[in-house]
């Protein structure tokens, strides 16, 4: 009975409802997923028909995808392995089929381009890929060779098998990096000697014998890659921008090569003949892109127009003539960047003349296709594949509610004034209403379909709960984004120039929203990760628009940054930042500012974390803004390395202080605001020997308050510190799964000091107590809800590999979870511990809409106490709204309105007919 | 620098191994580190201090840790009592607000490898002069070891803790140290309890298999049965009658 009981408990408590899944009307409604495919590196266009929309394209990411050329909607997408494992070398594309060579020569992959279904699969032999391309024979493309540094080998196009591999002559000295086939049954592998001479081979088709061997002399060639492509029948065509003289000799020399492999001097004549009208483009252009359509070769040659703008023309290969009514005008955004790759798709008109468009990449990471004469069909931001930080921001108020806020803002000038001014107010107010109905009105009138919410930056306003937000997004190209939080719209974005590729970059909201008529303040401090120099970026996050606020120089190298919760009298929060002499500076540095930090300078601390030396150590401020060293801790690095710290969230509400116990006593939390969690890693990497280390030490006395060791376990380690817990995750070497392990820490029955808490007055150590359990699942990233004011009970946000992102109630993670259920617990509401963790689907917030590569969770409260925004990012972004305990403030949407106010109704007019039939009776019976 | 002298104390490291290895038992207590006092049972680190008006640390010694290697709570601290000097000064920053500092160095707490383990540097930690003060110098200090018995840390908290600015107008509380001393050194975190968890299972499954097993058909099913037999007593209570007419007849 006892057991049925308990499973009965188990079961009910399950039931009682975690379900955070969607209903199938409710897709799409609060949340919202984008797909990208990060930075271009090839990308080809279907000419096999002409009504074809598909682009594919293979990136720095890993990523070999279709994209609708209409639209610049993902038609598919392929997500390889991260790193070098899954890097696309090549990718070729005849017909249906694409062709791609993975992973340095590693995998030769066939992809059938309509659907994305793979053909077939070879795996190569090994050595480093060089080039590859198709080989045709009688017109007929039939086989795909690849080169590679010392042998080249063919395959069947039909099913990949090898055909025959050969190995290359003198592979030691010279770089062979080009293969190329005319058509008609040779295969040419073009190698180059630096700055010596070039090396043609040619193979036989059918057997791999070599039929001729040629070299030429180049001393003013390092590289075929760069520079040289191989445009129409033999024809290799080098562009090198420094001087045209040499320029045209070097042509010259190389078009001798082929006219002597090919005999066909007919060429070089005509290759001299557009030259030079060619290369005066040549010289001062940006790119330059190649494409065939039917029988004709066209190069597309960007070149700068003036400040703002570009001109890409098409020139004929065969002529060299530029085609008339070609001229394609590309606009540059302000707020991006410079062109760096083009992509021309040539078509053939109806009237047999060229027709293009074209696909221009910028430096941060734009995707435009255009067509002509300029239009833009679509754009793509693909920095946005790359989320390094962000952070969500409240809306600003409309006009006419900032105008009352205003109000009560200002200093009271009179009676008079205050009166106009309230009245004034007033019919602001009473305008804005009339317009608003104007517009309900005039909205009422017009088909539904017209009538759309367009979000722009101008009708930004908060909602009543606060609900959408401003998300502020960092790329790791340097590019800002900002987003509106409903709908997913990009609304402003800016390109921050000069960013080094590896800098690390920290998003601070100085000032929010709340501070009208002080507009919203971001700083964005950048770090090159080599030298440790910072930079400070002050921006509006409402926006995007870079503020005028003087920055502080920073000459030194940035250890640590602080934002205080000061403000100064703009109400700006006060950001300490120390540099590697322990100096401190400032921002905003007023006069203000500086008085407050040497009242308070006594009470300000800081930690710096020295990974490298394992050592940790604890600052206090001085009076003149210099530093003294007050703490050391340092945990040798020949044993463990620190992995990770983390402290608190800053806007974190812990709502109640203990936990009833099921006798009615209270347990309470140890909330230490300045308690610190360093996860450590053993440098051991032995199975039975590894270990990683947790330890909880007060930020501002360096006292270690807790210590623990988990053996036999390795990272890599995800953790979330938050409220009195800290949750971690880390990969058990000897059962080889994963696992969840909990600390909880409790002050015990009687609480210190329970009107404020000092690190520096707390002289008992917190009770500790710690569960672990096994997860089946690897993790790619970990993060706890946040609610307004922490009433809400917390779940975990976990993101799997598989892109789904899991909302794990912390119950579950609950260290006081019994062995055994006894009446106490269950009065609790403790479930009974089992090791294991499931993972229950209806718990995938997402559903369908998996988030790739998962990379960070990022959390937010909304107005509503019951509702969390989240934002997953890693190669997707994906936003949706958490409810941990259901909605329990929010009538649901289908609630019966007219039910509920038909029965009000209903029962007003029956109390007011029964009281006037009991007075009629009443008076009947007085009269009698 | 730095790696000349550790290379340094490595090789000495390496003849006291040596060393050990000829005369087995011999121990002469060879003091290679200055600051790392060893004797066979154990071996003794300092317990330096600071306190200064002007808050810049000047570390003095307090007294000595003794330790005793591979020991639960073998833990000594020595120290003095506090000179007239000291305890009007430490009266003095406690007026101002100032820190009262202590240091250690950072040693290995395992005997055997002390003098070649002996890191540079030292661990601090802090605490407001006045609450030392307040709470005559009763103080608790905590070393906190790591996995292979490094120092890691050290921390200091008075008891209470609080500065209250009661004065402490008798010199004699300022005079001995009432100092608790430990060592902790990281607990183990519990794997997923899984054995327990089986062992729970399977008595549930007995107890629930028992049962079921001991019932019998009818224990099982007697509600059908019954209803079948209120069923049929029913109709043939209903049906009789008739027959018994027909039977008549």
């Amino acid at each position: 009975a006892m057991a049925g009981q308990l499973a009965g408990f188990t079961v009910s408590l399950c039931l009682l409802g975690f379900t955070v899944a969607v209903f199938e009307d409710q897709v799409g409604k609060f949340d919202w997923r984008q797909q990208f495919v990060g930075e271009v590196q090839f990308a080809l266009f279907d000419t096999h028909s002409q009504a074809s929309k598909k682009l594919l394209v293979a990136t720095e990411k890993n990523i070999f995808a279709s994209l609708n050329s209409r639209t610049g909607e993902l038609f598919w997408r392929h997500v390889d392995k991260m790193g070098p494992e899954g890097h696309i070398d090549m990718l070729l594309m005849h017909g249906q089929d694409a062709v791609v060579v993975v992973g340095n020569g590693r995998l030769l992959r066939s992809w059938e381009t309509t659907v994305g279904g793979l053909n077939w699969e070879t795996v190569l032999d090994t050595g480093s890929f060089q080039s590859a391309a198709f080989i045709g024979l009688q017109d007929l493309v039939k086989y795909v060779a690849v080169l590679k540094k010392s042998a080249i080998s063919l395959h069947y196009l039909s099913n990949g098998h090898q055909k025959w591999v050969e190995n290359l002559p003198e592979s030691d000295t010279v770089q062979y990096q080009t293969v190329y086939s005319g058509g008609n049954g040779q295969v040419f592998v073009l190698g180059v000697v630096p700055n010596s001479h070039i090396v043609i081979v040619e193979y036989n088709i059918e057997d791999g014998e070599i039929m001729k061997q040629n070299s030429v002399a180049a001393p003013w060639m390092s590289s075929l890659k760069s520079s040289c492509v191989v445009v129409g029948i033999g024809v290799l065509l080098c562009t090198k921008m420094t001087p045209i003289l040499l320029q045209v000799t070097t042509t010259l020399q190389f078009s001798d090569v082929y006219s002597r492999m090919r005999e066909q001097f007919e060429f070089c004549t005509s290759v001299l003949k557009w030259l030079m009208s060619f290369f005066y483009f040549l010289f001062q252009s940006y790119l330059v892109s190649f494409a065939t359509t039917g029988e004709k070769t066209v190069a597309a040659v960007m070149s700068p127009k003036n400040e703002t703008a570009c001109s890409i023309n098409l020139f004929s290969a065969d002529t060299g003539r530029r085609l008339l009514d070609t001229t394609i005008i590309y606009y540059m955004d302000p707020n991006g960047g410079k062109p760096t790759k083009l992509y021309v798709h040539a078509f053939l008109k109806k009237d047999d003349s060229v027709g293009y468009r074209v696909l221009v990449q910028t430096e941060d990471l734009v995707l435009n296709f255009l067509q002509q004469p300029g239009r833009v069909v679509w754009t793509r931001e693909e920095a946005l594949a790359d989320v390094v930080t962000m952070e969500m921001v409240d809306l600003p108020l409309t006009g006419t509610q900032a105008e009352l806020e205003g109000e009560f803002g200002k200093k009271a000038d009179g009676l008079l004034p205050m009166v106009l001014k309230r009245l004034s107010s007033q019919l602001i107010l009473l305008q804005a209403w009339l317009s608003h109905l104007w517009k309900l009105f005039y909205d009422a009138r017009k088909p539904r379909s017209h009538v759309k919410n367009e979000v722009t930056i101008e009708t930004l306003s908060r909602d009543e709960f606060n609900l959408q937000k401003m998300m502020v997004m960092v790329t790791a190209s340097g590019k800002l984004f900002g987003i509106d939080s409903k709908s997913g719209a990009v609304l402003w974005k800016k390109y921050l120039e000069n960013v080094q590729p590896n800098s690390v970059f920290k998003l601070m909201v100085q000032r929010t929203t709340a501070h009208f008529p002080h507009p919203p303040q971001c700083t964005l401090l950048i770090k090159d990760k080599d030298t440790g120099l910072g930079s400070l970026y002050v921006f509006n996050p409402i926006f995007g628009k870079k503020s005028h606020i003087s920055v502080p120089a920073l000459p030194r190298p940035v250890l640590q940054s602080l934002l205080l919760p000061l403000m100064d009298q703009d109400y700006a929060k006060v950001l300490l930042l120390i540099d590697d002499q322990y100096k401190v500076t400032a921002f905003p540095s007023t006069k203000n500012v500086l008085q407050q930090l040497q009242e308070m300078a006594s009470s300000i601390f800081f930690y710096l974390v020295d990974a490298s030396q394992g050592r940790l150590s604890g600052f206090r401020l001085r009076k003149d803004l210099s530093t003294e060293l007050i703490w050391e801790v340092v945990i040798p690095t020949e044993v463990q390395k620190i992995v990770g710290v983390k402290g608190k969230r800053a806007n974190e509400h812990v709502h109640s202080q203990g936990r009833v116990m099921g006798d009615r006593s209270v347990l309470y939390k140890y909330l230490n605001p300045n308690l610190l969690a360093v996860v450590t890693e053993s440098t051991d990497s032995h199975q039975e020997r590894s270990f990683v280390g947790i330890f909880l030490i007060d930020g501002v006395t360096g006292r270690i308050v807790h210590e623990a060791v988990q053996r036999k376990a390795r990272g890599p380690v995800h953790f979330v510190h938050s409220e009195n817990w800290v949750v971690y995750v880390y990969w058990n070497t000897k059962s080889r799964r994963n696992e969840f392990s909990v600390l909880e820490l409790f002050e015990g029955m009687e609480l210190y000091n329970s009107t404020v808490f000092s690190s520096l007055d707390r002289p008992h150590p917190p009770q500790v107590l710690q569960q672990s359990y096994i997860f089946p699942s690897h993790i790619s990233t970990l993060e706890a809800t946040l609610t307004e004011k922490g009433i809400t009970s917390r779940h975990l946000l976990v993101g799997l590999p598989s892109g789904a992102i899991m909302s794990l109630p912390k119950m579950f993670l609950d260290p006081r979870r019994p062995e055994v259920g006894s009446d106490q617990s269950r009065e609790e509401n403790l479930i009974p511990y089992s090791p294991e963790m499931m993972i229950r689907t209806e718990w995938f917030i997402n559903y369908n809409q998996t988030v790739s590569r998962v990379r960070g969770i990022y959390t937010a409260p909304s107005g509503l106490e019951s509702t969390c925004l989240v934002v997953a990012y890693g190669l997707d972004i994906y936003q949706t709204r958490v409810y941990p305990s259901k909605q329990f403030d929010v009538l649901k949407d289908d609630y019966d309105y007219v039910l509920i106010s038909s029965v009000l109704l209903g029962l007003f007019f029956a109390t007011m007919i029964s009281k006037r039939l009991a007075e009629v009776k009443l008076l009947n019976r007085a009269w009698r | 620098m730095a790696p000349l002298s550790s290379s340094f104390i490595a090789i000495i490291s390496i003849s006291i191994v040596g060393f050990y290895m000829q005369f087995g038992d011999c121990n002469n207590g060879r003091r290679v580190v200055d600051n790392v006092e060893s004797d066979i049972t154990g071996f003794s680190v300092p317990l330096e201090h600071s306190f200064e008006v002007d808050d810049v640390p000047r570390f003095r010694a307090r007294g000595n840790i003794q330790l005793k290697a591979g020991r639960e709570n073998g833990v000594f601290l020595s120290q003095a009592l506090l000179s007239e000097k000291d305890r009007s000064l430490l009266k003095d920053v406690a007026a101002v607000d100032g820190l009262y500092r202590i240091r250690v160095p950072r040693v290995s707490l395992q005997s055997d490898r002390q003098t070649d383990r002996q890191l540079e540097g030292y661990l601090t930690a802090f605490i407001r002069a006045c609450s030392l003060v307040e709470s005559h110098l009763s103080d608790v200090i905590t070393l906190h070891t790591d996995v292979s018995g490094y120092l890691i840390g050290v921390s200091i908290v008075t008891v209470p803790s609080a500065c209250r600015g009661a004065e402490v107008e008798d010199e004699v509380d300022l005079e001995i140290f009432n100092t608790t001393i430990g060592v902790m050194a990281p607990v183990n975190a519990p794997a997923p309890e899984t054995a327990l968890y089986i062992e729970k299972m399977e008595q549930e499954m007995d107890k629930k298999g028992k049962p079921q097993e001991q019932k019998s058909f009818f224990a099982k099913y007697w509600y059908l049965i019954l209803g079948g037999a209120v069923f049929l007593m029913a109709t043939s209570s209903a049906q009789p009658p008739a027959g018994g007419a027909r039977e008549q007849s």
